[in-house]
């Protein structure tokens, strides 16, 4: 275990129990279990295939479930060109996630539009969601992505979480 | 039976309006005058001489000149791979043509795709709606005198468009010039 986590266990000293804060515990099963929304748009989506298929195999993160539901997922990986026809349907789908949600924007294209400045293609998906991670390259390797989703994970343990459902 | 024989016939049938053909790198272009033309050349095309598969519609922008449109036509005779090239000019106050459906019923996408991005109309067509942009969007993206940035536009719960920042670009080369530097400038401001 890593100095500066938050849940330590030495069944030596402790036993048959553990302590630790709650919200601590509730983000550690959050983010050992973050469900993908797979928003494939352009080639990213390959690379995305890529770092679920056995090579690279992002289940070893908890992430290999991909859900074609908005309601069953957890984070919308956008992999790829946001088209501005596009646009309005990524805002949809991620309207309809069920809290809590997170986006990882893959890839050059997601992230600021890319190579095409142009009529056409939405400039960087956080103009209409927002983004917590964003991975760059053109395509990303699917390593480039597996990162993302470890930063994004630490993220979620570090979240505040139990504040938050208190004030809401 | 090469593609100039082919071409040479079309030639033949409606030498009034044809050009004769041009033959460039092997392939081969004929040049219509008068685009009214256009579905009654493609069918005898099509009929009689083979030419049983259309490859592609295009179009281009001579922005300034006059006609302003050209309409190419790529046409293929899948029994024995001839290809030709029908060119045909539409001026900017008409920017209309008889579609050919009738004659390849795949030409329906390619027609729609034209109207979409260059506004030129088919007359005939059963369904001339855009096919890339939505419905509503107010401009025609690839005409000359559009800016590659774009507009900004609204299509309430539809889509919406924004211009995008073009900052040192966009890095397109200038033929011609003397050294790198002025072939492949940092910085051109795109001419209004």
């Amino acid at each position: 275990m890593p100095a500066r986590s938050e849940i330590g266990y030495d069944s030596k000293i402790e036993g048959d129990f553990i302590v630790t804060r709650i919200d601590a515990a509730l983000n550690w099963f959050r983010k050992n279990s973050l469900w993908p929304m797979p928003m494939g748009l352009a080639c990213c989506a390959i690379e995305l295939m890529a770092a679920g298929a056995s090579r690279f195999d992002i289940s070893r993160f908890g992430s290999e479930v991909m859900r074609f539901s908005p309601r069953q997922s957890d984070v919308m990986i956008v992999a790829g060109t946001v088209t501005y026809k596009m646009a309005t349907a990524v805002k949809r789908i991620y309207d309809q996630m069920a809290e809590p949600k997170w986006v990882i924007a893959m890839g050059a294209c997601a992230s600021t539009g890319g190579m095409y400045r142009s009529y056409s293609v939405l400039q960087g998906v956080d103009n209409i969601i927002p983004v917590y991670v964003y991975v760059a390259g053109c395509p990303p390797r699917p390593e480039a992505l597996l990162d993302a989703l470890i930063k994004l994970q630490n993220q979620v343990q570090h979240e505040p979480l139990l504040a938050t459902l208190k004030k809401a | 039976m090469n593609a100039l024989d082919l071409a040479k016939q079309l030639q033949a049938k409606f030498g009034d309006v044809l050009s004769e053909p041009a033959e460039f790198r092997g392939e081969i272009t004929i040049q219509l005058a008068n685009a009214e033309r256009i579905a009654e050349v493609c069918e005898f095309a099509k009929k009689e001489l083979g030419f049983d598969y259309l490859v592609d519609i295009s179009s281009l922008d001579n922005y300034g000149e006059d006609p302003r449109w050209t309409v190419v036509y790529h046409l293929r005779c899948l029994a024995n791979g001839c290809e030709l090239r029908l060119k045909t000019g539409v001026s900017e106050e008409k920017s209309e043509l008889p579609t050919v459906i009738g004659v390849w019923r795949t030409a329906n996408w390619h027609e729609r795709e034209i109207y979409d991005m260059m506004g030129i109309r088919f007359r005939g067509h059963p369904d001339l709606r855009r096919i890339l942009m939505w419905e509503g969007y107010p401009y025609f993206p690839l005409r000359k005198d559009f800016p590659l940035a774009g507009k900004p536009t609204v299509v309430p719960e539809v889509a919406f468009t924004k211009t995008a920042p073009l900052e040192g670009g966009p890095f397109v080369t200038a033929p011609g010039g003397k050294d790198a530097i002025e072939r492949e400038p940092r910085v051109r401001t795109p001419e209004k």
